[in-house]
Order: C-alpha cells, then structure tokens, then sequence
C-alpha cells in the first residue's frame, strides 16, 4: 500500500520535468541547441552526473509503501526504496558514539574478559566494519543519517521554486502584458514582500503553520489520514515560504520580460492575424520566458540548500526527527564541546552538502550562459 | 532632490501599511490572540479565566478586525488589529507578551552591540571583495584568475554554519587565540569582536567576489577602457581610477540596500558568539514564541530595507552625475 507524503509529489514533479526536458532536446531546436552548448563544457556535465546522483537517491526515498501485515491490514511504518536498499545501514544500530572504520566504541564501559575479569575497555562493536562514516549518539549509522538527508536537501532546493513557479508565471504575465491597474496591483503586493526581511517571514510562517502534519520520522497511522495521501508535512510548508520569500524575484523578471516581448513583431503580427490576448500569451509569450524560469530554478537551488541548515539550526526548519544536514550541524554543535570530539557528524553532514551545493553552483553558472544569449560566447 | 525624496517617502507608505497588515494578518487571524495566551501560560491546566485574563492585561481582549459594539470610526479603531499595528505606524513598538518589557527601549540598547559586530564585517567585507576582485580583473585569464575563481565557487558553497562553527573550533578552542564567544561594553570588546568579524569577512567572500569581478570583467570591455589604453595608462591606473569609478553603480545597487541591516545585527553570528544584539533579541522571541518582539522585528526591518532603498537612489546620484532625481 503506498504511502505520499506532499513533498513527494515535488520529487515527482521534478523527475517528470527532467523527462520532460530529455523530450523536448530531441524535438526542439531552440533547447537541442543549448543543451550542445552545455554538453561542452565538461565540468557541468560532471556536476550535472552528480546532481542526478543525489536527484536519484531522493526519488528513491519519495516512493514509499506499507508491507501487508500477517493478520490482514498494513504494517504501521511506510518504509521507502532507500529504507529498504539500506535496511543493513538501518537496523545496524550501535549503542552509543563509535569512530568512522572503528570496531570500537568510542566511550569506556564495563566489559567482561573471557576469563571473567571486568575492566574499563572500549568494548567491541556489535558490527565493526559496518559503519564507514561512524554512529551517532544512538548508536545510528551516519552514513544512513547523510543519505536520508539528500531527499530534504533536494526537496528545498527545488520544491521552494517548483511550488511558486506558476504564480510567479501568472502574476508576472499578466502584469506585463495587461498593464494598468493589474500591473499596479501586482507590483504593490511582490514589493511589499520583498521588504520583509525573508528570514523574518519564514519565522513567522513557520511558528504558524510548522507545527501541523507530520513533522518527519515514521510515518504512523494518524498521519495517513486520507487513505494513502499525506497532505501535511512540515517540509512541505517550509518549501512554502522559502517560495513566497524568493518569487518576488522571478516575478519581476518575467515582468520586465513581457513588456519586452509584447511590443516585438511575431507578437504585433499574432495580433493583426487576430488571435486574442490569452492565446498569445499562451503560444507566443509564456515558451520564451521558459529560460528565465530555468535560469531562476537552478540559480536558485544552492542558495536554499544552504537555507535549509541555517532555519534547521534557529529551530524553525524541517523536524528534529526528520533526517536533514541542517539538524546534523545541530547535534555536531554539542558534540564538538565534548572530550574526546566528536567530530564524524559534522564531517558527514559537510561532505554531503558541499558535493551537491558546489555542483549545483557550476551547473547553474553554465545553464545562466547557455541559455542567456547575452553571455554566450564569452 | 529634496521633493524628490519626500515623494519616494510618501510612495513608501502604502507598502508600509501593507507589510503591517500582512503581518498582522498572520499574527492575528491565523494565530488568535487565545492561542497565543495557550502558548504564553503554558498548554495545560489552563482555564479560561485566565485566558480572558491575559488577553486584557495585554491588550488582546477586543475583536479581530471588526467591533460591532462600538459606533463609527471606534469599529474599526476598536479592534485588537488597529491598536496592535497602527502604533507601528510611529515606531511605538508597545511591550512583550512573555515579560512585559519595553520593545522600543530594548531595540534601542541592543542596536549598539548590533552595530559593533556588522559594521566592522560590512567594511572590511567589502573593501576585501571589491580588492580581490579588481586583482582577478586586472589579470583576468591567467591562472591567479581561474584559481581565484574555483576558490569563491567554493567558498560560496559551504554553508555560513561551516564557517563559524569550523572558525569557532580552530581560531579559538585549538589555537586559543580569541574567546570563543561572550561580549564585553567599550573597549574590552574588541577581543570578543576579531573572531566574529574574521568568520563574517569569510564566510561572505566567496560570493562578494564573484558577483564583483563580473562588474568590473563588464566594465573593462566598454570603450572608455580602451581609450584610458589608448592614452597610455597602465592597467592599474585604468583599473582603479576609470573602472571602479563606473562600476560604482551596480556595486552601491548590492551594498547601500544593507546599510540600515547593519542596526539589525546576524541572527545566527549573535547566538553563535552569544553577542546581545537585535539578532539575539529576535532569535530568543522565536525560541520562547513571543509574537509581539517578532511582529516589532518583522515590522522593523520592512522600514530598514525601505529606507536602504531609497538611499540606494540618493546614492546613484553621487556617484553618477547623469542621473537626476526629479
């Protein structure tokens, strides 16, 4: 019985428009043309490889489903295909804090010789070799931790803007290509937002609207409310704001780009052929503002991974039970101070990161020149 | 000039208005006035006496939006909506919810510590950005350009959190060359002040430098450049004397918007290094659910960032002779 949590649908969406992209460079010349420009340049397709990396472990981690039970019904965890794949990292559990590669234990404990002697030793993992990135405070494996943090990282990234690109679409259309009053209005209301202190708005949603659904770890029974779908997710509202705060910026582009675009010429002669304004909207306006979308979209996507860890550390991103980088940092924080440092969690959660921000910087730099013809060329 | 800016003041005011009623939309309909009073006294064993009690010892006992009670201009005047956000309108923060302490009063003492982390982190960020950034231009194509260039892509993909926490373990508990964290008045704060204003220049360079070698790789293609060559000046003197001169406009267009940021002090450096700014102010009010000092914050900092745009007009003005303000 599968189980869809709202963020899901985000990676749904984002799988099918990657399809989708794959489509249309074989039909269209225009996108067929900057995809070549693209394949050049080596270091992009390298990032592009790895952002797939991570865009596959998390679509992996957004199908999920309940096992039927021996007695009839449903088994109560919906485990996704990443859960399942993992199933050795998951269940593996250690019983405290243990080095990356170690076979001990990181603190001292009372343990019994063969010969019946108790001393104070590193006792002995219960798995040694199983944990290449070490265990948390519980015993978890890290390396599971950080893998379960991928979907998160690419949820915000994308989600943020996926969730606001057809308002922002909408709003920026019709205001440059109407004018007038619904131009007025639509600039009042994406400057007053604009001049809220995003991080402010965000806290402000969030202390609102986080504490509803389901806010990460198992997914119980009251959580699966409507028979298999689970609209209210924490995530889902953080990719919320993170959106309303950074649309205002795509707004205003395709604004400006259709006032551009209505006074050109394939859009006056659509007009004396007598087509009316929302099938040049439609056909003519809305394909060649896609670039400006893209552009956004990728530009965009570091920018919120990074966001992620610092609105999980103020305490107002994803669940403390929902497996993020940004609460990894968290934990890291405390486990620094200690004597001997913990220093694995941090590292984790570090390298996981920085391999899909910096990617995710190139690639987008490539996709701004690809696409933006100004800039191609140089 | 002057009609000029008070015009741009009055355009300011019905975004004013709507940021505060935006914000006491979410703070108020969404969130009711018995929530809050829930959240302030604690979830459980409380009745509802005490509710009512709170909400008229803080003002919250009127209706939302709309007093039926009350004839004319008063139905409107006579609601928790207008007497919570209309004294915003002339910066009366009123009082917490939690402690009852005095808003206005609070932001005016803890802007000071505010200001002696982020403007030292401001000039120093900038004038390194913009330094590193015309080396990059001045020997643009060569390897120091291309590494240069690797090295802010990379530094702008580690997270802000990295750097402090990393700058926190190594410059002060390893090395112990700073204090970790604390804040001190006057003078004995300079050595609570280093450590944070090296993570801050750091941890914002990478980006800084990017964005700024752009500018300046824009202006060296423009004909001026070539004939500054032409005469016969050395690219130093080209660089520094004709281009930063003409790149000023976009650089004021990023840097004077952040100027009155400045009094709002960073959330997260002032609870890393424990600073008591507004910073600190706000993340606490998050922490403990104090509506009122985050709708002050909220609502504070919509006013700073209007101001920064319209002395980011002022500003185009004394750079660039051609553009006039009327």
């Amino acid at each position: 019985m599968p189980v869809i949590l709202a963020t899901d649908l985000i990676v749904y969406a984002l799988a099918l428009s990657a399809a989708w992209f794959a489509v249309k460079t074989r039909r269209d010349g225009n996108v067929r043309a900057a995809w070549l420009e693209l394949r050049r340049r080596r270091l992009a397709m390298i990032s592009l490889a790895l952002i797939a990396l991570y865009a596959a472990v998390a679509l992996a981690d957004s199908i999920r489903y309940r096992d039927a039970a021996q007695g009839g019904g449903y088994s109560a965890e919906a485990l996704s295909l990443l859960d399942r794949a993992a199933s050795g990292l998951r269940t593996r559990a250690e019983k405290t804090y243990s080095a990356p590669f170690s076979g001990r234990l990181f603190s001292k404990e009372s343990v019994e010789l063969p010969d019946g002697r108790v001393v104070r030793d590193y006792p002995a993992l219960k798995y040694p070799g199983a944990h290449w990135l070490g265990t948390d405070k519980v015993g978890g494996d890290i390396l599971f931790a950080s893998l379960k943090g991928v979907r998160t990282g690419i949820v915000i990234g994308a989600g943020a803007t996926i969730v606001v690109i057809p308002f922002a679409i909408f709003f920026g259309v019709v205001a440059g290509y109407f004018g007038g009053v619904i131009d007025d209005v639509v600039q009042y209301v994406y400057t007053t937002l604009a001049s809220i202190p995003g991080v402010l708005l965000i806290v402000a949603f969030m202390l609102l609207f986080g504490g509803r659904g389901y806010q990460g770890g198992l997914i119980s029974e009251k959580d699966v409310a409507l028979a298999f779908f689970v609209p209210n997710d924490r995530l889902f509202w953080l990719c919320v704001i993170l959106g309303i705060t950074s649309w205002t910026d795509l707004c205003r582009l395709i604004r400006a780009e259709t006032l551009k675009l209505r006074e050109l010429e394939y859009v006056q002669s659509a007009r004396t052929f007598g087509a009316g304004g929302l099938r040049i909207i439609y056909r003519h306006i809305v394909p060649n503002l896609m670039h400006l979308v893209l552009i956004t979209f990728v530009i965009q996507f570091s920018g919120l991974v990074l966001a992620e860890s610092v609105l999980s550390y103020i305490g107002i991103g994803v669940g403390p039970e929902m497996g993020s980088w940004g609460n990894m940092i968290n934990t890291a924080r405390l486990e620094l101070s200690r004597e001997p440092v913990v220093w694995w969690n941090l590292l984790a959660a570090f390298i996981f990161m920085f391999g899909l921000v910096l990617p995710a910087n190139i690639f987008g730099d490539a996709v701004r020149d690809a696409l933006d013809p100004r800039l191609r060329g140089r | 000039m002057f009609s000029y800016i008070v015009r741009r003041i009055l355009y300011a005011v019905p975004i004013v208005v709507g940021v505060n009623c935006l914000t006491a939309a979410l703070f108020f309909y969404v969130n009711t006035p018995d929530d809050m009073a829930r959240k302030i006294l604690g979830e459980k064993n409380v009745t509802p006496a005490a509710i009512e009690n709170w909400k008229a010892g803080h003002g919250y006992n009127l209706p939302a939006f709309v007093n039926a009670k009350e004839s004319g201009l008063g139905t409107l005047t006579q609601t928790v909506f207008f007497q919570k956000s209309a004294p915003l309108l002339w910066l009366d923060f009123g009082r917490s919810d939690r402690n009852n302490i005095d808003i206005g009063g609070e932001i005016k003492t803890r802007m000071w510590p505010s200001l002696a982390i982020s403007v030292p982190i401001f000039i120093a960020g900038l004038a390194s950005e913009l330094f590193v950034a015309m080396m990059l231009a001045r020997w643009r194509g060569t390897l120091l350009d291309l590494w240069g260039l690797v090295a802010s892509v990379v530094m702008m993909s580690v997270s802000a959190l990295f750097y402090i926490i990393g700058g926190q373990y190594v410059l002060g508990k390893y090395l112990m060359l700073f204090p970790i964290s604390g804040y001190d008045a006057g003078v004995h704060s300079i050595k609570f002040l280093v450590l944070p204003v090296v993570i801050g220049v750091i941890s914002g360079v990478g980006s800084g430098v990017r964005f700024y070698r752009t500018v300046f790789l824009e202006e060296m293609g423009k004909d001026y450049i070539r004939t500054a060559r032409a005469k016969g000046l050395g690219e130093g003197r080209v660089l520094f004397k004709h281009g930063l001169k003409n790149a000023m406009i976009p650089v004021l267009t990023n840097v004077v918007v952040s100027i009155p940021f400045l009094f709002y002090g960073s959330l997260i450096m002032e609870t890393f290094f424990s600073v008591p700014g507004l910073g600190n102010f706000t993340i606490d009010a998050i922490q403990s659910q104090d509506f009122a000092i985050v709708r002050s914050m909220v609502y504070l900092g919509s006013i700073l960032y209007i101001v920064g745009l319209i002395l980011t007009d002022i500003s185009y003005t004394l750079v660039d002779p051609r553009v006039r303000l009327e």
